[in-house]
């Protein structure tokens, strides 16, 4: 494993999880989350557990992020933080 | 400064990993939201999953799937080594971590849904409003 | 509690901090989790069960029963949602739209019904022209992903993959056959009831591969009691946990169109995304 990428994605990471929860806009929050599983999803796969990547992949990114978007568009997008 | 860069290089990976569940931690306790806190349940979860696989990871050891093994033929005489393979049973056991979380996730936002049409709120303290008005 | 949250993720976050410094090196490779158990899965892989995909092997043999109580737990996720959302009364208010001319039929009486086909289609409250473009290409895209989940399924033994994988591409598929065209479409082709059956029916397989083993004179999930009823004796392991995997993806595939119907039309069916 290269080190590089590891930090690199690592940081993606932790700014796509401050992004997502830090949004005003539920929609955005969808789509960033499903771009925090992505980088997840890469950082196991650099890992070498790649089972776990292509969970991931098909759950985390694919799967979840379509529910999260079922459930914004019968709720609401509107959050006050 | 000498015997501290290899500190670094050796634990920098658990620091991050901290940090990104302190992120999950502050969003379930502070955020106002339901689906907010819900996505830093998922955070937090993810930590810890990678916390997992990362235990497992082997320095010059390749993916956890037998080399020269297809079909199953006997004819490979090789010795298998241990420390040739990455670690392989964190994998496991997170991998039904994280098909569990998923189903999880679809659980909590049915409730959510269920919430939304019975309160038309998904923030906690106008939800705590309108049940302290029944 | 703004303030609040912020002093107790650092107190946390402090404690776990320290905590790091007794943790082993990155990447050591004789750290105590990689020293105790995981070297005889490693090195007897393929001696007991002929399957190069460790973390195959580990999931359905060595660890079956971790794997089967987590197929129960995704059969209780899809119960749960079904239970929280499904909703039997049906909307009272329907929207037909004339195909050759456009123009929309409000019909209030919940009980009139008008058969759709060629003249008429059903409309939500807001509905969108079907794209056409979207709709050929998800139509000729779906069988492709199908096969290809099939795919992951069946060689879970020897590539990344397996049925949990598998069992979610198959399921994202259907959910993108009711995206592309409507959600009716979906559910008039794979009836609820037979989404349910799916999903009990994975639980059964992989309840059932691990019980017959039992009256054949094993114990319970020990797949070499099967030799006498498989073609290859000699792969009895990785064809017991073949057949595994798939319960698994039924019950994943079920379970996954199952909470997205329910979500996406609040337990109604009728009308989605």
């Amino acid at each position: 494993m290269h080190w590089p990428i590891d930090l690199i994605v690592l940081t993606f990471v932790i700014f796509c999880a401050i992004a997502a929860i830090s949004v005003k806009d539920l929609l955005g929050t969808a789509i960033l989350f499903g771009a925090y599983s992505f980088m997840m999803c890469l950082l196991w796969a650099v890992m070498g557990a790649v089972d776990v990547a292509f969970t991931e992949a098909s759950v985390g990114a694919g799967v979840s992020t379509v529910f999260f978007v079922a459930a914004v568009f019968r709720t609401s997008r509107r959050t006050k933080d | 400064m000498t015997d501290l860069l290899p500190l670094i290089v050796a634990k920098y990976n658990y620091w991050l990993y901290v940090i990104l569940m302190m992120i999950g931690l502050y969003a379930m306790i502070a955020k106002n939201n339901l689906i907010k806190k819900v996505v830093g349940m998922n955070i937090f979860q993810t930590a810890i999953i990678l916390f997992y696989v990362s235990i497992g990871y082997k320095k010059d050891a390749t993916l956890p799937i037998i080399q020269n093994a297809h079909g199953g033929q006997d004819a490979h005489a090789a010795v298998i080594h241990a420390i040739d393979y990455i670690n392989p049973l964190p994998h496991v056991l997170m991998l039904t971590a994280i098909v569990v979380s998923v189903a999880t996730f679809g659980v909590a936002m049915a409730l959510a849904v269920r919430i939304y049409q019975r309160y038309q709120t998904l923030e906690e303290d106008e939800l705590r409003m309108r049940l302290s008005e029944k | 509690m703004k303030f609040l949250g912020v002093i107790i993720v650092c107190l946390t976050g402090g404690l776990l901090l320290y905590g790091t410094t007794d943790f082993p090196d990155w990447g050591d490779p004789s750290s105590p989790a990689s020293t105790h158990l995981s070297d005889y899965y490693i090195e007897k892989t393929i001696e007991d069960t002929k399957v190069p995909n460790i973390v195959t092997s580990v999931l359905a043999d060595y660890r079956g029963f971790d794997t089967m109580f987590e197929t129960a737990v995704i059969f209780t996720a899809g119960l749960a949602c079904f239970i929280l959302l499904r909703d039997f009364r049906g909307k009272k208010e329907r929207f037909y739209r004339h195909k050759p001319t456009g123009v929309v039929l409000h019909v209030k009486d919940g009980k009139k019904t008008l058969t759709v086909g060629k003249e008429f289609e059903h409309m939500d409250k807001d509905w969108v022209p079907s794209d056409l473009i979207i709709k050929t290409v998800c139509r000729i895209l779906i069988p492709f992903i199908q096969i290809y989940a099939m795919y992951v399924v069946a060689h879970g033994d020897f590539s990344p993959g397996g049925g949990f994988q598998g069992g979610v591409i198959f399921g994202s598929s259907l959910i993108l056959l009711a995206i592309s065209y409507d959600l009716k479409t979906l559910v008039n082709r794979i009836k609820e009831k037979v989404l349910g059956i799916f999903a009990a029916l994975g639980v059964l397989i992989f309840v059932g591969i691990a019980a017959i083993c039992m009256p054949m004179g094993g114990n319970f999930l020990d797949y070499t009691a099967l030799a006498p009823l498989v073609w290859d004796p000699h792969h009895v392991r990785a064809l017991g946990m073949l057949g595994v995997e798939i319960g698994v993806g039924f019950a994943v595939m079920a379970v996954m169109a199952i909470i997205y119907i329910n979500i996406v039309s609040e337990g109604r069916h009728d009308e989605g995304l």
